[in-house]
């Protein structure tokens, strides 16, 4: 039997609480200090997408992402969290303006992190132009908050992944953590095997979806600095120690990540498939790794030791 | 899409102190509740836009039933509907009165 939700401190419900399974508020509202969450432009407000009532589909009234301000184990941190369930998470005008208004704030004050909780599967195809300027822009205010000193914060272990644009965000901030069931990608597996044929990428082989775009392979590459089991409260554990983590960001960190960008394609470019490149890192058993515990994948992870940490 | 609306003369004002509440998510086969304190003590509104036209019947049976049930006094609920089945928006109603009657803003 589970306890009664009144009788649990919110650390116990965070730890029970599935990242994935969770919605967007439940996320912020377990990640965060209890009771701590502040949001912007909130459902009251009701600044819905003025384009899905031309296409006569349903709005809602945050348009599928929260925003706001709140407290980390008592410290100030901006949070934005996608709604994956909402059209994919997709990003629209509003959602994305949403987006790109916190990273501003952000900018502007220097000091405070933001994490964003991605769920997407890219921009909102009927407000496509839109869409498609919102992730530029918002790449562009990652990277001006970065300029100015804001640690940018990506947690990606919701059901819609982290896809298209939201995989270009990702891709820009200052660190990333994962859990299993974090895809990151750009193009999606129906995507590739519509553009380039089923011998190419088969995405009804979920193995092979997951061993390409999940979790795991992220955290293995690089590409996500840290790996969390799938509860809100290693979520928010994982955030704390980015956050201790990230150092300063400038020129020196950019030829870095460039550096370690080339290295990577040099040595798996030709690979054909993740099982490929695990090998050739060093780990033995390398078709072992998808069936992996979390804490065993952990230990493997942190001794392989390749991480951003140093670039970015 | 088409737009419902619904107001009910209630007996009894909502439990709570809470501004507003929001319950739900805009998806296939799911809806989001937002519910505003705003309305004198004997009234209650229901503003619905859904995905599923022509089931106005619906609504109206499963609206007052949730009315009769809660006495929702001095509510205003804004519904956006995916196409939720009449048990799943039952279920939200009873989720958004519930919630705004907790402690909080």
């Amino acid at each position: 039997m589970t306890a009664p939700l009144r009788d649990m401190t919110p650390a116990e419900r965070a730890r029970s609480t599935s990242f994935y399974e969770a919605s967007a508020r439940t996320r912020l509202e377990l990640l965060l200090d209890a009771g701590s969450l502040i949001e912007f432009i909130g459902p009251e407000q009701r600044e819905v997408s003025p384009h899905l009532r031309i296409f006569d589909l349903p709005e809602q009234f945050d348009d599928g992402i929260i925003v706001g301000h709140g407290r980390l184990d008592g410290s100030p941190a901006f949070v934005a969290a996608q709604e994956g369930r909402f059209m994919g998470g997709a990003f629209g005008e509003v959602h994305g303006a949403k987006l790109t208004g916190l990273l501003r704030a952000a900018r502007e004050i220097g000091t405070i992190p933001v994490l964003i909780l991605f769920d997407t599967g890219g921009v909102r195809l009927q407000e496509a132009n839109a869409g498609e300027l919102a992730i530029a822009e918002i790449m562009r205010a990652v990277m001006e908050a970065r300029a100015a000193g804001v640690k940018v914060i990506g947690l990606v272990g919701g059901r819609s992944g982290c896809y298209g644009g939201g995989g270009l965000i990702a891709g820009c901030c200052s660190a990333l953590a994962v859990s299993e069931f974090g895809r990151i990608a750009v193009s999606g597996p129906e995507v590739i095997e519509t553009n380039r044929g089923v011998e190419e990428f088969d995405s009804r082989d979920r193995a092979l979806v997951w061993r390409t775009m999940g979790g795991k392979h992220r955290r293995l590459l690089g590409a996500a600095d840290l790996f969390a089991d799938d509860s809100v409260q290693d979520f928010r554990e994982a955030a704390l120690e980015l956050i201790g983590l990230v150092g300063p960001f400038g020129l020196d960190g950019l030829k870095a990540e460039q550096e370690r960008l080339a290295d990577r394609l040099r040595r798996f470019g030709a690979c054909l498939d993740a099982v490929e490149i695990w090998t050739i890192s060093g780990i033995a058993h390398a078709e072992t790794i998808p069936e992996l515990p979390t804490d065993q994948f952990i230990a493997l992870a942190d001794r392989i030791g390749r991480t951003s940490r140093d670039a970015r | 899409m088409e737009d419902l609306s619904f107001r009910h003369h209630v007996r009894a004002p909502a439990g709570g102190a809470r501004k507003s509440a929001i319950v739900g998510v805009v998806a296939s086969g799911n809806l989001e509740v937002l519910v505003e304190r705003v309305l004198p003590d004997a009234e209650c509104a229901l503003e619905i836009k859904t995905a599923a036209v022509g089931f106005g019947d619906v609504w109206r049976a499963v609206i007052g039933d949730f009315v009769e049930r809660y006495s929702p006094g001095g509510l205003r609920f804004s519904i956006n509907d995916g196409g939720a089945r009449p048990d799943t928006v039952s279920l939200r109603l009873a989720q958004a009165v519930r919630l705004i009657a907790e402690h909080g803003q």
